[in-house]
């Protein structure tokens, strides 16, 4: 096989695997997973604030502005 | 000010806040030597004739300061936060981290010295001779460990996208790096190329693009889609588009270097890949920017209270527009005129003013406070000020220098009936200064933005733990 022809089915490989990582990543099974993800940037300071929340109504009535 | 954590993991932040506040300070000093050098366009006068502070050498020191110390402190600094939060994991190295800070800061205080005593290696954006390129790779492959690493030791199952765009930006930046600053020492501080020619010219600008693509975009990506979230409190518009964007934009970034040699000893065939590679590469940036804009759909109106928020947004929206540009300007026809001119120094520009720094500065407003114990930043009015004499400043410099380049393309390919030049380079020249002075008050603008930010962050620092409290919404 010529250099030529080995360049042309590279190329054709990389395109393929390209069509199947958008097939995958629209495919409907994977949705739900994908938001779960999008959205565990913010898991951890939900977390705190419940916590922080819970420290504050045992301790005080003090007014708390939680965004962090 | 008292350093403590909220969360169940001992974070690493004492590295994330070094190199928060080294940000901030490379980002004066970068942009002020900018501003000295737009002057000496105007006033030749102002390199008072000392070797030192001849434009010559102080444009590599421009470029460097604020490529590599303002925006990658920048992206060590998110890097290495982002990674921890999203993996729930103390950043891997221990003192390796600490390494990399002090590491990259000796690379930045070689460059600030030896660029002004005139040791280049001439090659554009990667002219620090070849010991301190030793170092720049011993503290990269830190920088490799101390990322990967954290992402081995995660405790969350999935890889939050930032990381990917985080991963992919600091190999190829390995990988660039080392290709291109091969070279044969002859002296400690002289050494010449192993490449020569046109393969020396492609190498420098597979190098040269791909620092634009890996380092200026990528890099920057990953920030915006961990910043632009967690600012509008709400996710990415689109997770699925987000794992496209980020296989599209990396398979096609590397292939566009060949268009900064148009019309040169490069094969034309090779030009033609570059220019074709380039003009597909807008697909992936505009869904970029389109999956980060639309972050926002249906939560517009905190663009009205909020200038973090803002500066996040707009830099997007440069983004878009820089990379609409870009593309074009990689068309041969179109580079036959924009090429050599302002035009191009205006392109890199709105890139770098406004989508690089323009995020870096919204994700460090974002980030100073939770790194310092605050609900917010010391002054939310001064954040304004600052986007708007930003947003002003980036304006004049690109709109000055779109009309400045166009001007000189036409000028320069304008010929008389006989086929003589119509116009000698000094006309050209004599035609720019009004736009050059248009351009030296944008720098100043961007420059005194810079300090108003450096203000606000040391008051905030400053400041009693949680003393500055968040502002609810209205």
């Amino acid at each position: 096989m010529d250099y030529g022809t080995l360049r042309g089915l590279v190329a054709l490989l990389i395109l393929a695997l390209f069509i199947i990582i958008v097939v995958w990543s629209y495919s409907k099974n994977r949705a739900s997973s994908f938001d779960d993800v999008a959205l565990s940037i913010f898991e951890e300071d939900k977390a705190a604030a419940i916590n922080k929340q819970r420290y504050l109504d045992k301790d005080s009535k003090q007014e708390t502005n939680n965004n962090v | 000010m008292t350093i403590s954590n909220t969360s169940a993991v001992d974070y690493n932040f004492d590295v994330v806040r070094q190199f928060t506040v080294m940000t901030v300070i490379w980002g004066i000093v970068g942009t002020l030597v900018g501003v000295l050098i737009a002057a000496q366009l105007i006033w030749p006068a102002l390199n008072f004739d000392t070797p030192w502070l001849t434009y010559s050498r102080l444009r590599p020191l421009h470029t460097n300061a604020v490529i590599f110390a303002f925006g990658t402190s920048a992206l060590f600094a998110t890097s290495y936060y982002v990674v921890q939060r999203t993996c729930q994991a103390r950043l891997f190295g221990g003192k390796l981290a600490a390494f990399t800070f002090w590491g990259w800061q000796a690379v930045i205080v070689a460059a600030v010295i030896s660029l002004p005593l005139g040791y280049t290696s001439t090659k554009e954006y990667a002219e620090l001779e070849w010991p301190i390129d030793i170092l720049i790779t011993i503290v990269w492959v830190s920088y490799a460990i101390v990322f990967f690493g954290t992402l081995i030791k995660r405790k969350t199952s999935h890889i939050y996208v930032a990381n990917w765009f985080f991963g992919a930006f600091i190999i190829v930046i390995a990988v660039l790096h080392i290709g291109n600053s091969m070279v044969i020492p002859i002296s400690a501080m002289k050494s010449y190329s192993i490449y020569s020619g046109a393969i020396d010219a492609m190498m420098q600008w597979w190098y040269g693009h791909n620092a634009v693509g890996f380092l200026l975009t990528a890099g920057f990506l990953g920030m915006m889609y961990y910043f632009v979230p967690k600012q509008a409190d709400r996710p990415v518009y689109s997770y699925r588009l987000s794992i496209v964007h980020f296989w599209a934009l990396i398979s096609l970034y590397i292939w566009a270097g060949p268009h900064h040699l148009h019309y040169t000893a490069l094969p034309d065939w090779v030009q033609t890949v570059g220019m074709t590679m380039s003009i597909v590469l807008f697909l992936p940036s505009w869904g970029g920017m389109i999956n980060g804009i639309m972050t926002l759909s249906g939560a517009w109106h905190k663009l009205r209270h909020d200038p973090i928020l803002r500066f996040l947004i707009v830099s997007l929206s440069f983004y878009g527009m820089s990379t609409f540009e870009g593309p074009m300007m990689a068309i041969k026809s179109v580079n036959a005129l924009s090429h050599y001119t302002d035009w191009t120094v205006g392109h890199v520009h709105s890139g770098a003013l406004g989508w690089v720094a323009m995020i870096s500065i919204g994700a460090m407003y974002h980030l100073i406070p939770v790194l310092f114990n605050q609900g917010r930043m010391y002054s939310i009015r001064l954040i304004n000020i600052h986007f708007w004499i930003h947003t002003a400043g980036v304006v004049l410099y690109i709109v000055a220098m779109w009309i400045s380049g166009v001007m000189q393309g036409l000028m320069w390919r304008a010929v008389n009936t006989d086929g003589t030049l119509t116009y000698s380079f000094v006309e050209s020249l004599t035609a720019s200064y009004p736009f050059y002075f248009i351009r030296f008050i944008g720098g100043v603008l961007i420059v005194a933005g810079f300090i108003l930010m450096a203000y606000n962050m040391f008051k905030t620092m400053g400041a009693k733990d949680n003393t500055l409290k968040a502002v609810e919404e209205t």
